[in-house]
């Protein structure tokens, strides 16, 4: 690792405390030079660190690089800024420095004329396509479970919505010519592994949902560049599955005429084979399968345990809801902890893949401790439960957000 | 071996597509809190990640952190020998653990 120097930590401190002020209403405390957040779960307090094309954001861990977004900031907008999204990584070899111009995307195995493609010929010998979609990350709300289970402990701020622009992962692997025999695309990234005996990251998508059109190599992000920590200088965009998929960096897709057999398809990030992915909590699932679209989430985004609101007066409640990529249909919000819904207006639809506002006036009537709800429900039907879902992976939970509020 | 630039990241044409694009890290601060065995936690964990992908964790009894070191030797290949483990193990849960009488 590279060592620091004096005045880039003073720098760092600075702007940490600067942009950790700006940031977060409450819960950050201020230490020795150093800021902290504390997650509403056991174990939860998280230093607030500044990293290269990031502002101050909630440290997961340090080597390799996790970051997490912190939740007031998905009240600013249905677009997360770059600078604000979350960054996860698996192994501690990663790219600290890329030439663009010599970088190449390698695509081989089951295809008729391998290709090696530079950037400049992604752009400019491609379809350029747009897409707004959600990515979040399999474990994201996992410190959340109970009984507790072991990973990265992560709020709810694992998660991020973005416009990628970038072409078809389709228009490409047709340009390559996909044999008749082919049955998965293997997508690595720069990314390595410290030991060489540990598993690379290496994921796979079936050759019909990497034709599907939507899948998409993307080298933008809201109209920039990605920033490095997000997959400078190209990423796997697959809408409405967990991030797993949208592997950083990518610089090699293998057509495989099988199923790929790797640790991180055949051993981790897999859930119980079950019709909500849950199991009895404590308890071992009878069998699984490799984790795959998002379910159905919303949140209250306009306030958070704690807030004071006066009685009688209308208050604009907000947030956000989405899914896999049926779309949202409708938000239902309950300001007596759930005994009764009323719905709520949908803001701007920027897509089926990507975060939907939903707001109403609501007006508290009785003075005293509230718990706030919110219940989405999507195109398909599907909702979320009362209840929380548990697995033993820590994946995928929905359950309906609530807000402890104080109406005086 | 890597350049160590004056500042935060060095920019030589993001948009324009030319040149290096290089970012550097912020210094590791984070480590192990002491106990015995904390030096086969230095050893063994930090070759692949920081102290925090443990001290993050919740207090977890024993058999957690012994399918943890497992996990680690066996799907990671960590270097770390078979007799270090339950030594290493006694330093995970006596740091991080459950406290015995918490335990279900």
């Amino acid at each position: 690792m590279p060592r620091a120097s004096t005045n880039r930590r003073q720098f760092l401190r600075d702007a940490s405390l600067i942009g950790a002020a700006m940031l977060f209403r409450a819960g950050v405390r201020r230490g020795f030079g150093e800021d902290t957040i504390t997650l509403p779960f056991v174990n939860g307090e998280r230093p607030i660190a500044q990293y290269p094309q990031k502002r101050p954001l909630i440290l997961q861990t340090s080597r390799p690089p996790q970051l997490e977004t912190p939740f007031a900031i998905f009240n600013e907008g249905i677009i997360t800024p770059n600078d604000a999204f979350y960054v996860r990584y698996h192994l501690a070899n990663i790219p600290l420095t890329i030439d663009p111009e010599k970088f190449r995307l390698e695509i081989k195995g089951e295809v008729r004329a391998p290709l090696s493609l530079s950037l400049d010929s992604l752009r400019n010998d491609f379809e350029n396509v747009e897409i707004v979609a959600v990515n979040q990350c399999s474990g994201n709300s996992r410190g959340f479970f109970i009984p507790r289970v072991g990973g990265g402990q992560l709020g709810n701020g694992s998660m991020g919505n973005a416009k990628w622009r970038g072409v078809r992962l389709k228009d490409v692997l047709e340009k390559a010519g996909v044999k008749t025999n082919a049955k998965q695309v293997a997508c690595n990234g720069l990314d390595t592994p410290v030991l060489p005996q540990t598993p690379d990251f290496i994921k796979a998508l079936d050759i019909d949902h990497a034709l599907d059109g939507e899948v998409m190599l993307a080298f933008e992000m809201n109209g920039e560049p990605l920033p490095m920590l997000n997959g400078f200088p190209l990423r796997l965009v697959v809408p409405g599955y967990f991030a797993t998929y949208w592997l950083k960096h990518l610089n090699e897709l293998t057509v495989i005429p099988d199923t790929l057999d790797n640790f991180w398809m055949t051993t981790a990030y897999r859930i119980p084979n079950t019709p909500d992915a849950s199991v009895e909590p404590g308890t071992t699932p009878k069998s699984t399968v490799p984790i795959n679209r998002y379910n159905v989430r919303s949140f209250i985004t306009s306030h958070s345990d704690g807030a004071k609101i006066a009685a009688h007066q209308p208050v604009r409640v907000r947030g956000i809801a989405f899914d896999g990529g049926s779309g949202i249909r409708e938000v239902l919000f309950s300001g007596d902890a759930g005994q009764s819904w009323q719905s709520s207006a949908l803001g701007e639809d920027l897509g089926r893949y990507s975060f939907r506002e939903w707001s109403l006036a609501y007006t508290p009537a009785k003075p005293g401790d509230a718990v706030w709800k919110c219940r989405a429900i999507n195109r398909l039907g599907e909702t979320q439960p009362m209840e929380p879902l548990w697995n033993p992976g820590g994946y995928m939970r929905n359950v309906v957000e609530t807000v402890k509020v104080n109406i005086a | 071996m890597r350049i160590i630039t004056l500042g935060f990241i060095t920019f030589t044409g993001a948009a324009a597509l030319a040149g290096d694009i290089t970012i550097t890290l912020p210094a590791e601060t984070v480590v192990f809190n002491p106990g015995k065995g904390i030096e086969l936690a230095q050893a063994n964990c930090l070759i692949c990640h920081s102290a925090d992908y443990i001290r993050n964790q919740p207090p977890m009894p024993r058999k957690f952190w012994e399918a943890e070191v497992k996990k680690m030797r066996e799907k990671y290949g960590a270097p770390a020998p078979e007799d270090v483990a339950p030594a290493l193990v006694d330093y995970l849960a006596a740091t991080y653990g459950a406290p015995e009488a918490k335990r279900p």
